[in-house]
């Protein structure tokens, strides 16, 4: 038999976008005919700020304008999500007393966020922040977006990989391809030009910090080795600032501000823009005014080091981890590459240059660069790129629990992904039928030292004596650094089930009605925004005809043309709040109909002008 | 070596490995490491040989390259890239080389217990622990005399590399299967002790890490 493999991909193919999904802003991009491009938002802005507010109405509210809110309804905004995913509530601990949304309960597993009368998961928040990312890629397209490739930190672990591939599900996307941050900014930089090289990514972002060590070789990234720390970045910094701010005020006004949300994010917003004007000035002023007092504190870069020092130190132990495992002296290094936000500070820039021994590059902005190598990426999987190959690794060895809860290491960090290991497991007790493998992550000797991934369950196993069956299993790291398992009985080459249990994130179950509320829910927010949408068009059409009956141009109508433009006023007024769309379109129609007249005789004046302005 | 099979896609009778000779689909990928990487059993490898036959198999195989094909060539696709990694891993160290060759040719060899002392080393790992014990108890003095042992099992290590180095070009090179036997045996038991020392330098640096500390 032979078959006629016809190739529609040509006509079919749809855009991958590539999306960097940050801590305290995202961006998406595109493969352009010249290179990789960010794509803007209607008011020109690049970066979309990741805080997600909830409306009274229900409705939510994502990026710019939500951070607004932060400091109005600050128990109904979250911002840095991305700390909470693939976490649970103990996880977070200390940190979630900086948070000032609240944890709802049953948060042992997926933390879950109660903002007003519901709950949200991490990856639904985030979500959010994608919906928002695709609605503008799909508006500067002109096409439906539904696949991309989305970026993590490389130190993430399989949980918070997955609770990542979760938000994109449910935003509606297919996320083809989970990329590491620092491996996808070496993409953008076009680093493969140099023949033959060894490169260090150094990426410390709003709450990540990563570190990636690669040989380039013709076109093929190679990560040698990569460390990090999923709980260290700016947002460290300032919450450090904060703090002394907070016992700063507590001193000067005799009032403690740490409990009050508003008084707390107005504070942060001071911190943050000194933060960054000292990356540029050798001093400025914390300032803010809160409930009609004002705070005004000047504060050197030299001060500004001295409190920070230690939380750029802990970023040096990742690099020289990366550089052992690699087995590279930092000369061997031939170029560094600096990501994220926080490389503008002076101070990290100098802790890098001293241990790398090599001026960073600091050629692209580093707020869009990882966006840009997420677009070369998803050009990779499209085909449009045939040149360039990434071979990234596995940040944390994965091992399963032996007896005494000591971990067997199946598959060491670093090793280069797609990678898989294989293991024989028999039964303990006679006729036994299940086995149970917990499997974990991590550096460390203890299972309790390690971090819990999940439990499968090997089900179906025929009844037999203790020790004669033997299930082969074999665990799989994938391309996107997740893990799968399947088994086989050895004896009958039968294919055994694994029911999968996680310790941490949702379970397939939980995505998919995710999924569906989230397509109930765009449906609704959908629906407001076209009604909001028309009545913006009506008032700009009141306004104008309200002008224009002061005008001389209104005493010239005719009172049956008067009359009709006064019946068509009040339709619009009566249909106006009324929740429908279509009817104030209608409404509007009739009005345009009724003062026709009225704008052809105001032809030459600024108020035609004004009504004509209106329609755009 | 060589497996026959029929291509899943075309049907076609002997398709060769890797990709199918008549319609170029992705076969599922052989387990063998040097099958895989179409190199003959040698113990001695060229290492910049296998980086670029690494490379330019990965440029061919890895996951990227088959988003918009069948599920079947994605699967064969993922299984074949994690082969091709993992033998790359061990190919490319000369001793997970030789423990993969002889586990493959049918040996045992399981972690060395701490028991079985190699017999030659009996003194050394006497005085090592006496010296260790010591430490423990907060006796500096022995630094110098563990730190001169330390150096002492490194220079083991650097001389059992040097025969082993040797045993490989023996064994890629004799001419019946009973004397590769042979040099496989050498080889094991080369490596056994090589393991052993290698564990009593980690236990030295380990002490002295934890006293550091």
């Amino acid at each position: 038999m032979s078959t006629f493999q016809i190739d529609f991909s040509a006509s079919q193919r749809k855009r991958i976008v590539g999306i960097d999904l940050g801590t305290t802003n995202s961006l998406v991009a595109f493969m352009d005919v010249t290179g990789p491009v960010v794509i803007p938002g209607d008011d020109g802005t690049l970066l979309v700020p990741s805080i997600v507010s909830m409306t009274d109405d229900g409705t939510f509210t994502t990026g710019e304008p939500a951070r607004q809110l932060l400091i109005n309804r600050p128990d109904r905004t979250v911002y840095s999500v991305k700390r909470l995913m693939g976490r649970g509530v103990a996880d977070i601990g200390e940190e979630l007393r900086l948070f000032p949304f609240r944890i709802a309960e049953g948060s042992e597993s997926v933390i879950r966020l109660q903002l007003g009368d519901r709950t949200f998961t991490p990856p639904e928040i985030s979500a959010q922040v994608l919906r928002e990312l695709k609605r503008r890629a799909e508006a500067y397209l002109g096409e439906e977006v539904t696949q991309a490739v989305i970026t993590v930190p490389a130190y993430f672990n399989d949980a918070q990989r997955q609770a990542t591939k979760d938000a994109g599900r449910i935003a509606g996307l297919e996320v083809l391809r989970l990329v590491n941050e620092p491996t996808a900014a070496s993409l953008a930089y076009g680093l493969d030009k140099r023949q033959d090289g060894v490169v260090a990514v150094y990426d410390l972002g709003g709450g990540t910090f990563d570190i990636s060590i690669l040989r380039l070789r013709d076109g093929i990234f190679e990560v040698l080795a990569t460390n990090g720390d999923t709980h260290l970045g700016g947002d460290d910094i300032d919450n450090r600032l904060l703090a002394i701010a907070l016992e700063d005020i507590a001193a000067e006004w005799g009032q403690d501000l740490s409990g009050r949300g508003d008084a707390v994010q107005t504070i942060r917003r001071a911190v943050i823009l000194a933060k960054e004007q000292l990356s540029f000035a050798p001093a400025t002023h914390i300032e803010f005014t809160f409930e009609g007092r004002t705070y005004q504190r000047e504060i050197t870069r030299e001060l500004f080091e001295n409190l920070i020092r230690d939380i750029v130190d802990r970023t040096l132990g990742p690099c020289r981890q990366a550089l052992r495992d690699a087995a590279l002296e930092p000369e061997q290094i031939d170029e560094v590459v600096m990501v994220g936000g926080s490389t503008r500070i002076p101070l990290v820039r100098s802790a890098v240059e001293i241990l790398f021994r090599a001026k960073p590059h600091t050629d692209l902005n580093p707020d869009e660069v990882v966006a840009l190598g997420a677009a070369v990426q998803a050009a990779i999987l499209s085909g449009d790129v045939q040149d360039k190959l990434l071979l990234d690794v596995t940040p944390l060895s994965l091992g399963i629990e032996t007896m005494g809860g000591v971990v067997s290491k199946l598959i060491h960090r670093n090793s280069t992904i797609p990678a898989s290991a294989t293991e024989v497991f028999t039964t303990s007790v006679d006729g036994q039928q299940n086995v149970l493998i917990h499997v974990l992550q991590g550096e460390r000797e203890l299972v309790k030292d390690c971090r819990s991934l999940a439990r499968f369950d090997l089900k179906g196993i025929d009844p037999m004596p203790a020790g004669m069956a033997r299930v082969e299993v074999r665990f799989m790291i994938d391309a996107n650094g997740i893990l799968s398992v399947t088994a086989r009985e050895l004896r009958s080459g039968k294919e055994q089930s694994v029911e999968v249990k996680p310790s941490y994130g949702l379970t397939d179950q939980q995505v998919e009605a995710m999924i569906v509320e989230a397509y109930e829910k765009a449906d609704e927010d959908f629906a407001a925004r076209q009604v909001r949408e028309a009545q913006v068009e009506a008032d700009s059409i009141l306004a104008a005809v309200d002008k224009a009956r002061a005008s001389d141009a209104w005493s010239s109508l005719s009172g049956e043309e008067r009359q009709s433009v006064d019946t068509a006023l009040n339709e619009m007024r009566l249909v106006y709040h009324n929740g429908d769309h279509h009817q104030i379109r209608a409404a509007i129609e009739k009005l345009d109909n009724a003062t026709r007249k009225l704008a052809e005789n105001m032809m030459n004046s600024a108020v035609r002008e004004a009504l004509k302005g209106t329609r755009i | 070596m060589e497996h026959e099979h029929n291509c899943w896609q075309c049907g076609s009778a002997d398709a060769g490995s890797l990709f199918c000779r008549y319609c170029n689909s992705l076969q599922a990928p052989t387990p063998d490491y040097y099958h895989f990487f179409g190199l003959p059993r040698t113990l001695s490898l060229d290492a910049t040989l296998l980086q670029d036959r690494f490379y330019s198999m990965s440029r061919l195989l890895h996951p990227d390259r088959y988003t918009r094909r069948s599920d079947q060539e994605k699967r064969y696709s993922l299984e074949a890239s994690s082969i091709l990694n993992d033998a790359y891993r061990i190919l490319r160290d000369p001793i997970r080389r030789a423990e993969y060759v002889l586990k493959e040719a049918g040996y045992e060899i399981g972690e060395q217990r701490s028991k079985d002392v190699p017999p030659e080393l009996l003194e050394e790992v006497f005085e090592l622990n006496m010296a260790l014990d010591e430490l423990r108890l907060g006796d500096t003095d022995v630094l110098p005399q563990l730190d001169e042992m330390r150096h002492k099992f490194l220079a083991m290590l650097s001389e059992i590399d040097g025969q082993l180095e040797q045993l490989f070009r023996r064994h890629d090179t004799v001419p019946t299967d009973e004397d590769r036997s042979r040099v496989l045996e050498q080889i094991r038991s080369l490596l056994h002790r090589r393991r052993y020392i290698q564990n009593l330098v980690a236990e030295v640096d380990r002490q002295l890490t934890s006293r550091n500390a």
